[in-house]
């Protein structure tokens, strides 16, 4: 074990000459003296003049600066304060994110009328207080610069009272259809209807850009109904995944990461897991989580389904071989081992697959037991066939009017070109998106809709669950609820809030319990009346009948069929391609938002592009060198893709872990106007031009639309390389490997002891576990006497989805800087999830991998504090490492001499608050600053900051505080409650107490990370610490920096760890040698 | 000059002697703190508001039991039959709150205080220390030391100069030829003396005037409105929480909405207390104040209704923090107990509100050192529960290690307490 070798990178993994420089150089580049033409200050002609230049500048800027009167500031209170509000003093309500058909019960935090954070509703029985990154960067979608700001007729800017005048004499002529992405809010659904019933030959068209419609149809071929059921994965012993992401983005992660993590929770008396076995073509974030992962062909989907449905019937695994027969011939052991705690899902849109998979569930008795009927997920009902149908009336000319809202086929359509030239031929187009997408630019009449922030409303994610949504802000623009418009045009005098109550306060009989409702922002009845209350679903046609059970009749008629029909899917072309979903940027439905933007991918740690995922076998074809410096540099290769008559170019990335054949493309980018220039005042200026548009590799087989490719070809375009802003050469541990630890199962079951003697072993030089805190320094102890912050991150739990980081960034102002400055290695995330491979590159099945949340470990022994030449960053009696902005003066020594690489350096004024005036601006138009760092100092963007945390300027080092603010708040309740404070404990009812939750605690969807008082006994972490003490280690602890992070040591389900890579011995050796011995 | 110094500090001493040797001033102090709390958002002593004036109000009661009683909650007090409390009860349609938190001790003390206040307050009986009093000395010594230093070294001129000329003398004398006697203005040790003397007296003030950039004691604006904290706070004894809510609820303690001030000023449309001034000593017509009170609110007193017009008062901020600076008021008023007046200074005797503290990082971080948390005690009984985790410092008290715990102590001067 401790010799496994843990890469970053293929340069990483060779450890080359150029990888050992970039260690070498923390900050890898010149000091930013423009004009030293790169020789350097000294050797530069100039180099003198300029130096007393800028010393002129500066006295004088300094003089100018000193004279300057004190400039008058205002406090002007209300002029008739609402009763409840107190400025400064942070409200909190319940409401519910809507993207797409997904909605998630949120609490939103309102601080002085402006939503600044968004937290999942722990009240929720359906998401359990879970969050995804989207929904914690929804947040600043509120505050986009490019949203609609007021009405459109024709083109031109016009008023509500107008276009309803327009619309109501328009909207008589003819059939009227509504297409809308999925609708679950039952008030909605019964406005729809009403104004379905006002226009005669009308009709509703639900259209997902991601859709599940062969899931939708398979399931109603084999279990009478068009629904999708509930997963329990948290009831599952074995899950078996053929190619869904579901713990990123297939069909409800939201949900799925906390019932996975539930089984994923180990622990020093209960040492059992839930075992993942992965089928897949390219590398997921769900595959990166398995226990063991097999590769195939995209085309051979079908086939592993069927070898896995033989194979389950006991038949063995047919039509396959190798690697792949081995492991569906495991992966069916263990699930008829695990009869009725075992669950197959599968990412695929095709009918036939998804009915093979639906009887394998029925014949691993999953049905019932971990696939739940009782609440079926209604937030996907869109059927392709219903687009195709849609778009041949659009063209036939059998529409009179097309009502668009909340969907951009123009873009995210596979055919969108064929939706833009119907849709310019319609004679009454209307949009009311809430911005000027693709689809709204083309439309006459625009009338757009508010944020869900600023809306009434609710939604039903399952069948039962429904969840509230309250404005938490007035409207910014001049946009009005979706619902509102809808209920105008159907002539209803009522205003939608009006409605909308009217139709709680009937529902729940009376308004206390709508206001309770409102309140705790879920409403999640018994089953017995759930069937009165959602009568208006109208998707899932038999649920009114049918009384529900846990489990469906199954009707296996179809199977045989379909299970023949797979077998001719396989193809044998040189390569195929998967259309796959970011796990940041999903649909693309929330583009233009750069704090997803910048979000590093989970597995390719790449931001702000999208790019095609190549196998090994493909790079090597097209000649790319991975001996070389291949991730040091970050031009890649630009690569044209050919299917068919469709052609991409896009450049490349390698990634370990792809099938041979395999190349991999994200939707969501490529985001241009029809009017090039109007792409960034329109689309937003952070997404506007960025990668290329994917939808259009989509193809529709006759019923639902396919999302792998066969036959594809590909060819060096000649094209200059394209530069790729990934966050992976830099932050390199110098050769230390000790960061992160991982077992196996069955090693550590055999020998529990030894996490702790390898620990053991790495500390025998400085007194060994026991005695190494006191002999390994000649630092005294430094007590703390009251409270001792610590953290506690499970790596078993992490599945690296990215929800911490953006919640980082929300709660701690931390600034979005651009792609440049991310190819500069200038990023600022706070907080990074490390992506570790072990294995063989060029073997597929051998690649694991691990996440590892890294932030400041808050060092007890920390080695920034002593660097520092102005005492800027000194230690707190409650063992935090505390980082003082106004007195650091930008040495960054401290960053140099941080093992963990968690510092982060405001290199350029990122956040418009130097004291000189558009700086920005400058370095904008010269081309140093992104377009995006401007739009997020935008006045109206601004208004996401957190005001009780301080915005850096440039020049000062930052980096993770434990959300200090939230702690000193937490500690401030608790003494003005004359009480002490509670961390995590459990009182004697068994419920959780705590005054303080980190935002990434607070954010994390399978609670992998726990956060409190050390020094209490009760307290989470401790209790954690406690029942994992054979799992925990800190990362590199021999160095004695002795961290307040702890982590718990990653246990694999599975008998064998990947050895260690083939190519890495050599130099293994040499790091052996030159590792550093830092103690002291 | 120096005698007006010597008056205030005639005055200056005996005062601070009376404090000093008043022992139950602390208590009386209490009192005001309690009765400005509780009682003066209704009460006044010597003046008939909402409730009746209470100078001598423990008389009129016919034991000193009833009217605790009647204190905690009047009800309770009119059943039982008390003629005066019935008599109370009835004379007003104004309901008095209840006030059951007031323990008997902390009544007493209001009473007290109502008892021994004098008819008009007088001033400076606030705060028991004056720290602008210890001012006035430290700027007089410095003076002093200043003006002899001065004498000093022109008598080591004159010294000098007077040796110098001796020793020409016995030079000439002893036949000892001399150099052409240089003027001392051309003299080079005097020059570069002085340079030196000069470069340190500037560098001294430019040290002392770059580090008092930004900061603005003594800052007085003029506001939009004449607002009298003196006539509020000090004459009609409004509580600063009436308010300033804000204070113990967060961070700020705010600068009440105008629909506040209106609670009162609907029916208070004069003024017709005590004159007036400005700091210029310019008189202020207090009711032509109140108008423009209406003319924000949109209130108009004839119709005795609101219009649309109104527009929140622009007041000029005082007290600016910078933006790397957390504060938060209710840590200091509920966690640490402190009086609005330890850092806002007088402010019931101000007239337009100027800024009493510095504000600067010393005077925090003193304040952080000196004061002690509400730590608790051995029993357990008293103080804050939150600090029964400090187990060391409990521990050195019951070993009389330590008699008290600073705010310093459990962390109140590291940096990431107020910045982050």
């Amino acid at each position: 074990m401790a010799k496994k070798k843990y890469w970053q990178s293929f340069t990483d993994l060779k450890s080359n000459k150029l990888h050992l420089e970039l260690e070498e150089n923390e900050f890898a580049e010149e000091l930013p003296f423009e004009t030293a033409d790169s020789k350097g200050l000294t050797n530069s002609p100039a180099s003198r003049r300029d130096f007393l230049k800028y010393l002129g500048f500066s006295t004088a800027a300094a003089i100018a600066a000193a004279s300057c009167e004190t400039p008058v500031r205002k406090a002007i209170p209300y002029l008739n304060k609402p009763q409840n509000l107190v400025p400064g003093v942070a409200d909190f309500y319940a409401s519910t994110y809507v993207s797409g058909g997904e909605a998630v019960p949120i609490v939103v935090k309102v601080r002085d009328g402006r939503p600044i954070k968004i937290e999942g509703n722990t009240l929720s029985n359906f998401t359990r207080g879970a969050t995804t990154s989207r929904v914690q960067a929804s947040v600043l979608d509120l505050y986009d610069t490019s949203r609609l700001r007021y009405p459109i007729a024709n083109g031109n800017a016009s008023s509500y009272e107008n276009i309803d005048r327009a619309l109501t004499q328009a909207l008589a002529s003819g059939p009227v259809v509504l297409l809308t992405s999925t609708v679950t809010s039952p008030t909605t659904k019964q406005i729809i209807q009403e104004f379905l019933a006002k226009y005669p030959g009308s009709r509703h068209v639900q259209f997902d850009a991601v859709s599940y419609s062969a899931l939708l149809l398979a399931n109603e071929a084999t279990y009478g109904r068009r629904s999708i059921p509930s997963y329990r994965f948290d009831a599952a012993k074995t899950i078996v995944s053929i190619g869904a992401d579901f713990l990123g983005t297939w069909l409800s992660p939201i949900e799925f990461t906390k019932q996975y993590a539930n089984g994923r929770r180990f622990s020093d008396k209960n040492q059992s897991l839930s075992k993942h076995f992965q089928f897949e073509s390219m590398l997921s974030m769900t595959g990166a989580n398995a226990d063991e992962r097999y590769t195939h062909r995209p085309s051979e989907t079908g086939i592993v389904a069927a070898a896995l449905l033989s194979a389950v019937n006991g038949q063995g695994a047919t039509g396959v071989t190798g690697k792949l027969k081995t492991g569906i011939e495991k992966a069916a052991k263990d699930l008829i081992a695990n009869r009725g705690t075992g669950l197959v899902v599968c990412g695929s849109n095709n009918v036939q697959i998804q009915t093979i998979v639906s009887a394998i569930n029925e014949a691993i008795g999953a049905n019932g037991s971990t696939i739940n009927w009782t609440a079926p997920l209604q937030t996907h009902q869109g059927l392709d066939s219903e687009m195709a149908g849609l778009l041949a009336d659009m063209e036939g000319r059998r529409i009179g009017a097309l009502l668009i809202y909340d969907v951009n086929p123009a873009y995210e359509y596979f055919d969108g070109e064929r939706f833009k030239n119907a849709l310019k031929g319609l004679k009454v187009s209307v949009s009311l998106n809430g911005r000027m997408d693709e689809t709204t630019e083309l439309c006459k009449y625009v009338a757009p809709s508010s944020h869900f922030l600023e809306s009434w409303g609710d939604a039903e994610p399952k069948l039962g669950y429904f969840s509230m949504m309250q404005p938490t802000i007035a409207p910014l623009f001049k946009t009005r609820q979706f619902q509102d418009t809808l209920l105008k045009w159907s002539g209803n005098a009522l205003t939608y809030d009006a409605y909308f109550k009217n139709y709680w306060v009937g529902k729940l009989a009376g308004v206390d319990n709508y206001n309770k409702a409102l309140q705790d922002g879920v409403v999640e009845p018994s089953i017995a009346n759930r069937a009165t209350v959602s009568d208006t679903s109208t998707r899932d046609t038999t649920a009114r009948a049918v009384t529900f059970s846990g489990s469906g009749v199954f009707n296996g008629s179809g199977v045989s069929a379909a299970t023949s029909a797979v077998n001719g899917f396989k193809k044998n072309g040189k390569a195929e391609l998967v259309i796959y979903q970011k796990v940041s940027m999903g649909s693309g439905h929330q583009g233009n938002n750069p704090w997803l933007l910048e979000l590093p991918d989970p597995i390719t740690r790449a931001t702000w592009d999208n790019y095609a995922i190549i196998s090994v076998p493909i790079a090597k074809e097209l000649g790319i060198d991975l001996d070389d410096d291949y991730e040091v540099h970050p031009e890649k290769p630009v690569i044209t893709f050919k299917a068919g008559n469709k052609t991409i170019e896009l450049p490349v990335l390698v990634i370990p872990g792809m099938q041979a054949n395999t190349i991999a493309i994200a939707v969501g980018y490529g985001r241009n106007s029809s009017n090039a220039e109007k792409s960034k005042d329109y689309l937003g200026r952070a997404i506007a031009g960025i990668g290329k548009n994917a939808y259009p590799l989509l193809s529709y087989n006759g019923s639902t639309i396919e999302w792998t490719l066969s036959d594809i070809s590909y060819t060096k375009s000649g094209k200059d390389p394209y530069k790729i802003a990934q966050v992976q050469t830099h932050n390199s541990y110098e050769g230390r490997h000790e960061v992160v630890k991982e077992v196996t199962i069955v090693d550590f079951v055999k020998n529990p002891q030894m996490v702790r003697e390898e620990r053991n072993e790495e500390l025998q030089n400085y007194g060994g576990l026991e005695r190494f805190e006191k002999d390994a320094t000649l630092y005294p102890y430094h007590d703390k006497p009251g409270i001792k912050w610590g953290m506690s991150i499970d790596l078993n739990t992490c599945i690296g989805c990215h929800a911490c980081v953006v919640a980082c960034h929300a709660e701690n102002n931390v600034p979005v800087v651009g792609k440049k400055e991310v190819l500069r290695f200038h990023d600022m995330h706070w907080m990074r999830i490390d992506r570790y491979f072990t294995g063989d590159y060029n073997d597929p099945e051998s690649i694991q991998t691990v996440f590892q949340p890294m932030l400041c470990q808050h060092c007890d022994n920390a080695p920034c504090e002593n660097v520092c030449p102005v005492a800027a960053t000194p230690h707190s009696a409650e063992g935090i490492n505390m980082m003082t902005y106004n007195r650091c003066i930008g040495t960054r020594y401290c960053a140099n001499n941080c093992p963990y690489k968690v510092r982060r350096f405001n290199w350029l004024d990122y956040t418009g608050s130097d004291s000189f005036t558009n700086d920005q601006k400058t370095m904008n138009e010269e081309g140093v600053l992104d377009d995006t760092v401007l739009m997020m100092n935008d006045d109206l963007t601004r208004m996401v900051l957190n005001p009780d945390v301080t915005v850096r300027s440039r020049g000062v080092m930052e980096k993770c505080s434990f959300c200090v603010q939230r702690l000193q708040d937490a500690k401030l309740k608790a003494k003005k409650e004359n009480r002490p404070l509670v961390t995590g404990s459990e009182n004697q009812n068994g419920e959780t107490l705590t005054d303080v939750q980190t935002a990434c605690q607070q954010a994390c969807p399978t609670d992998a990370i726990v956060f409190g008082n050390s020094n209490d006994s009760k307290s989470g972490v401790t209790q954690t610490r406690h029942d994992n003490a054979l799992r925990l280690f800190y990362s590199l602890e021999q160095i004695h920096t002795l961290p307040n992070v702890s982590y718990l040591t990653k246990v694999r389900n599975t008998d064998v760890l990947s050895a260690h890579a083939t190519h890495g011995d050599l130099h293994d050796e040499q790091k052996e040698g030159k590792k550093p011995e830092a103690h002291g | 000059m120096i005698d007006l110094r010597l008056g205030l500090k005639r005055i200056a001493t005996p005062f601070f002697i009376t404090i000093l040797l008043v022992g139950n001033v602390a208590k009386a102090q209490d009192g005001q703190a309690l009765f400005t709390q509780n009682c003066a958002s209704c009460h006044a002593i010597n003046k008939t508001l909402t409730g009746p004036a209470l100078a001598g109000v423990e008389s009129r009661w016919t034991s000193k039991e009833l009217l605790h009683t009647w204190i905690k909650n009047w009800n309770k007090a009119v059943a039982t039959g008390d003629p005066y409390a019935k008599q109370m009860a009835a004379s007003t349609t104004n309901v008095m709150n209840t006030f059951e938190n007031l323990g008997d001790a902390e009544i007493d003390a209001i009473l007290a205080y109502i008892a021994k206040a004098p008819a008009a307050p007088a001033p400076g009986t606030a705060t028991a220390v004056d720290p602008s009093g210890a001012t006035y000395d430290e700027s007089d010594n410095s003076i002093l030391y200043g003006v002899l230093t001065l004498i000093l070294a022109v008598i080591a001129l004159v010294l000098l100069q007077v040796n110098s000329n001796l020793r020409k003398l016995t030079d000439d004398k002893e036949g000892v030829p001399s150099h052409e006697p240089i003027p001392f203005y051309r003299n080079k040790s005097y020059i570069t003396l002085l340079t030196l003397i000069l470069f340190v007296i500037g560098g001294y003030f430019t040290v002392k005037g770059a580090i008092g950039l930004g900061r603005n004691k003594d800052y007085q604006p003029e506001q939009p409105i004449y607002y009298s904290h003196k006539v509020h706070a000090g004459t009609n004894q409004i509580s600063c929480l009436y308010c300033h809510g804000g204070a113990v609820e967060g961070k700020h303690a705010n600068i009440p909405s105008v629909n506040t001030c209106m609670n009162c000023h609907m029916t208070i449309n004069e003024y017709a207390g005590e004159k007036i001034y400005r700091e210029d000593g310019k008189e202020v017509d207090g009711t032509a104040e109140i108008q423009k009170l209406y003319e924000y609110s949109g209130w108009d007193p004839v119709k005795r209704e609101y219009g649309n017009n109104g527009k929140p008062v622009e007041w000029i901020k005082i007290h600016n923090l910078p933006d790397h600076v957390y504060f938060n008021h209710s840590q200091h008023t509920v966690a640490g107990k402190l009086a609005c007046q330890t850092c806002h200074g007088n402010i019931q005797e101000m007239g337009e509100v100027k800024q009493f503290a510095e504000l600067s990082m010393g005077w925090c971080v003193n304040c952080h050192r000196e004061s002690k948390v509400d730590f608790v005690d051995s029993s357990g009984t008293s103080g804050n529960k939150f600090y029964s985790i400090y187990e060391r410092y409990h521990n050195e008290i019951k070993s009389k290690k330590r008699d008290s715990v600073t705010v310093s102590d459990i962390g109140g001067i590291e940096c990431q307490k107020c910045h982050y």
